[in-house]
């Protein structure tokens, strides 16, 4: 709980030493990790950029040429690329919104005392805890299937025979997927914004009482102002997780029925059509896209870092 | 894991002393009970407690009903698992745990799960060991623009690793590691590398200056510092640290489908397959589910308190 609670500052042992060897001596133990995660994950990212300027369709191995931007031409003038942005951001803000919301909704409840609480928080965090192509299973077979899925079952067993007996995966395959999302991502959000809750000065919730103020009054002006940036921390850093979500989409739907996201697109130019040059321009353009996205999230992660070390 | 505490350790701020009414802080909106004179808010009476406490139990439950609705599913036979109306009370059975791992549909999925938890947990204590040493330059003996680093590595984790999936699959291919455990794992490594880093430097941040000073004191080496006293006071956070790596190397599917074709595939992706190959059985899909989910749900309870710090890279305690 970091916002206001800070570490101590924890200081250097000793004074920094100003020779280069002592400097690379000390920076050792740091080195395996980064260059390993630079060779595995950002040098591919290179590779891609310059795959995107070639001609390369791995069906006719022997046509492969450089220096082209025929595949960002594609990608651009598209229509399913395009559908594809449409709903990838469709469906990450849409998730986000909902867990979020939701998520806040059940922090306020979980922060309340009340019998079997710390049961309640563990129930909650279970949809987080399964495996996405087994949620993404479960929903699909289990649950939304028209003839002997759950919802329509409940509607029989309700009803009769003559209940409704919807088919969403056929009829909006996209807000199934969504469901599943946000049943998994609520518990994320949850535990990001009770730790907010639970980290409130309590003597300001005093003084706001003596002074007569209501609990609309208490949330308004002083719980949310200060769960503002577990709020944001929560959405970007669903948004990063969930954008890059592949399994759902890829378990539900095999991207059907305009439901194909970005990542599932990289995937089926790469692993189906075989079009390396057009994957990896798409690749590219969702890196610099995640770029935008990340430069709010550090810049969120890095208030919080500097407060906790203030 | 019924512990009623909700406190995620606390850590107040220097010179901010914990109001002693909070013991840990769990705060509630609620008026402290010694303001006695204070005036009661309206809808905030004994009733209304109760039901925001019976609206939380009901939401928990509704939030788990999927999980149990699998459950009970896998324990039915496979006719009563599909019918519409359910079959509610129809007789358990273990018949379709039983078929699942007997390969009674054809797959044994024994190998799938194997290769899932030697790629998991391999990648798991590459990445601690790594990720405490990197945190040891991040937090104690700080590198000058120690916070650069953090945030490059920050940075990478918010790239799509999708991007990079047809260079990594090239690469692999010429070096013929393809569909290898060794793949996996130098893959999974990379991937939770950031998100380890980050913990593992905000647990050894938590470590006071004056244990450390006084071990240096007395001189002792880096490895004695390190295995007595380090070791044993990040002992908490090195584990939710290695509960969260396993989590993620688990559940991973992109590039266990792309990268994987038989020797070396694992649990979600025979879970995707084993729909399409052998046609629906409700009951052995939802038991297969539930097993391969086990080892995700016992090590995310477990580590259900330092969750929050993980998934949110340290950013929040």
């Amino acid at each position: 709980m970091s916002a206001p609670a800070a570490e101590r500052a924890s200081q250097p042992i000793m004074p920094p030493k100003p020779r280069a060897k002592d400097r690379w001596l000390k920076r050792a133990p740091m080195l395996p990790a980064l260059i390993f995660v630079i060779l595995v994950t950002q040098i591919p990212f290179a590779i891609t950029i310059i795959i995107s300027f070639m001609n390369w369709n791995a069906a006719y191995p022997d046509d492969i040429s450089f220096g082209t931007v025929q595949n960002y031409v594609t990608v651009f003038t598209d229509a399913n690329l395009l559908k594809a942005v449409i709903v990838t951001v469709g469906l990450t803000v849409g998730v986000v919104l909902a867990s979020a919301l939701l998520g806040l909704g059940i922090a306020l409840l979980l922060d309340r005392k009340f019998i079997g609480r710390g049961f309640v928080r563990t129930l909650m965090i279970t949809p987080f805890l399964v495996v996405p192509v087994a949620a993404a299973l479960l929903f699909k077979h289990a649950i939304f299937n028209p003839s002997y899925g759950l919802i329509n079952g409940l509607l029989t067993t309700m009803f009769g025979e003559n209940a409704p007996q919807p088919d969403l995966m056929t009829s909006n395959p996209l807000l199934g997927i969504g469901i599943v999302l946000v049943w998994q991502w609520t518990p994320f959000m949850m535990l990001i914004m009770l730790a907010g809750l639970q980290s409130r000065p309590m003597d300001v919730y005093e003084a706001a009482l003596v002074d007569g103020a209501g609990p609309w009054q208490t949330f308004r002006f002083i719980t949310l102002p200060h769960l503002r940036r577990y709020i944001e921390l929560a959405a970007l850093l669903g948004t990063i997780y969930i954008v890059q979500n592949f399994d759902m989409v890829f378990t539900m739907t095999s991207g059907g029925l305009g439901t194909a996201t970005l990542p599932y697109v990289i995937y089926q130019e790469f692993f189906v059509a075989q079009d390396y040059g057009v994957a990896s321009a798409v690749g590219v353009i969702v890196v610099i896209a995640s770029l935008i996205t990340a430069t709010f999230a550090l810049r969120t992660a890095s208030t919080l870092l500097k407060e906790e070390n203030s | 894991m019924s512990t009623p505490d909700l406190t995620v350790d606390n850590h107040p701020a220097p010179g901010v002393t914990p109001t002693p009414t909070e013991p840990g802080g769990p705060g509630s909106a609620e008026p402290p009970r010694r303001k006695a004179n204070a005036p009661r808010r309206p809808g905030q009476g004994r009733a209304g407690k109760i039901l925001l406490g019976l609206l939380a139990w009901f939401v928990g439950l509704l939030f788990v009903s999927p999980l149990l609705w699998m459950l009970l599913t896998s324990l039915h036979a496979e006719t009563d698992a599909s019918t519409n109306p359910p079959s509610y009370f129809a007789p358990l059975t273990l018949e379709s745990f039983v078929n699942f791992f007997g390969g009674g549909n054809g797959a044994n999925p024994w190998p799938f799960l194997i290769n899932s938890a030697v790629a998991a947990i391999v990648s798991t204590l590459i990445v601690l060991v790594l990720s405490t040493m990197a945190a040891y330059s991040l937090a104690i003996r700080r590198i000058e623009r120690w916070s650069d680093v953090l945030f490059f590595l920050l940075s990478t984790k918010m790239l799509p690793m999708v991007a990079g999936l047809l260079p990594v699959y090239l690469v692999a291919k010429s070096f013929g590691i393809l569909d290898t455990w060794l793949l996996l794992i130098i893959i999974y490594s990379a991937m939770n590398m950031p998100i380890a880093v980050w913990m593992m430097r905000s647990f050894l941040a938590e470590v006071p200056v004056e244990v450390l000073e006084a071990a240096e004191l007395d001189g002792a080496r880096l490895p004695r510092v390190f295995l007595q006293i380090l070791l044993p006071l990040t002992a908490p956070g090195l584990a939710a640290t290695a509960l969260i790596c396993f989590i993620f190397s688990w559940n991973e599917l992109l590039f266990a489908t792309v990268l994987t074709s038989t020797a070396a595939s694992t649990a979600p992706v025979f879970l995707t397959s084993f729909v399409t190959s052998q046609g629906l059985f409700l009951s052995q899909v939802c038991a297969a589910s539930l097993i391969i989910s086990v080892p995700v749900l016992v090590a995310g309870i477990a580590a259900q308190d330092k969750l929050v710090q993980g998934l949110s890279m340290g950013a929040v305690k």
